[in-house]
């Protein structure tokens, strides 16, 4: 008998007071809760078309592809020839509606968000094999301090003139969210 | 004033520092080799180098070209890829119209300068942002190959 509640007991994992559980609990719902913040703004398309699953960026809303047809070339900056750069600057430029960032590039197809759910994005965020082998302070820091990651608050206007539409949430309270998201563990969803 | 190297000779030209680069080549400094297709970075005939590199001049402000090295049309023969191109042109009679065909050699010679052999898919990587409205396509896809066999 006393065997077996050894047994039950090993199974049921270290055992924690009903305080401290509840402390866990409301943490990883804490930090499932700031991701999924931090994912409305990864996820909308001022973000998503440059994470793409294939070789094209998207533009617009609507996430179309890339006019003119644009690849992501060797080192995700365009093939040769023809870079990124070659048509977007460090800023953005009202006279030709074309957006533009220092260091403009494609994530890396190890990092394409395009189709993945946000526990997949949010775990892909924090493996160093995929995300360009960063520690989570450095990718707090992309996160938060990065100008290309920045442009998605300040996207210009298009070539009609009309402003671009932002990514959702102000930039200083993404800022909070990430910080506090880290802090609570960096909890992803299922 | 604005002070800009194109060509490898120093302009000072009386201009908007926000006005395209194209409008600063063509109207400032007089080169109107470099042609207005589109306005907005879609059709590449503006095409020039910037320190080597094809970019739309209709796409850039002129003072973010200030500093740096301007190549056009009008001097693209000066380097080993862009008479390579140049003179591959000529030889399959590539023209059509002509319009965009500048563009077209200014790209056609920064994809050179940087992969002196390119497969067909670099090839169709890097034009494909230069469009042709008399569909001369097939001709500058050989005249490119024939360059980058003259180069080797």
């Amino acid at each position: 008998m006393m065997k077996r509640l050894a047994v039950c007991l090993m199974l049921a994992g270290p055992l924690l007071a009903p305080a401290q559980a509840a402390t866990a609990a409301d943490s990883k719902s804490e930090g499932e809760k700031l991701y999924m913040e931090m994912n409305r703004v990864l996820t909308h398309p001022r973000c998503l078309n440059c994470h793409p699953a294939g070789d094209s960026p998207k533009q617009g809303d609507s996430a179309r592809f890339h006019v003119p047809p644009m690849t992501r070339g060797p080192k995700d900056s365009g093939p040769p020839g023809m870079h990124c750069a070659a048509c977007h600057q460090s800023s953005n430029y009202a006279a030709s509606g074309v957006p533009g960032a220092p260091n403009w590039h494609l994530a890396p197809l190890s990092m394409a968000w395009e189709n993945k759910t946000p526990g997949e994005i949010c775990r892909q965020i924090l493996d160093r094999r995929r995300n360009g082998n960063k520690s989570l302070t450095e990718i707090v820091k992309h996160l938060t301090e990065d100008e290309l990651v920045a442009w998605g608050w300040n996207p210009g206007t298009d070539v009609a003139r009309r402003v671009r539409e932002p990514v959702p949430i102000a930039k200083p309270e993404f800022n909070r969210i990430v910080h506090a998201w880290a802090k609570a563990g960096a909890v992803c969803p299922q | 004033m604005i002070t800009l190297d194109v060509n490898g000779k120093k302009y000072e030209i009386d201009v908007d520092p926000d006005m395209p680069l194209l409008w600063a080549i063509r109207d400032g400094i007089g080169l109107t080799g470099t042609k207005y297709g589109c306005g907005i970075a879609m059709c590449g005939a503006c095409t020039v180098h910037v320190d080597g590199m094809a970019t739309r001049s209709c796409s850039m402000p002129v003072s973010a070209a200030v500093g740096r090295r301007i190549t056009t049309i009008e001097n693209v023969g000066s380097s080993r890829a862009g008479k390579a191109v140049q003179s591959a042109w000529e030889k399959l009679d590539v023209v059509q119209c002509g319009y965009c065909q500048s563009g077209q050699i200014m790209s056609a010679a920064a994809l050179l300068a940087e992969k002196p052999k390119p497969s067909d898919a670099d090839i169709d990587a890097a034009m494909a942002g230069n469009v042709c409205r008399c569909a001369t396509y097939v001709r500058i896809r050989a005249a490119i190959k024939q360059a980058a066999r003259s180069t080797v």
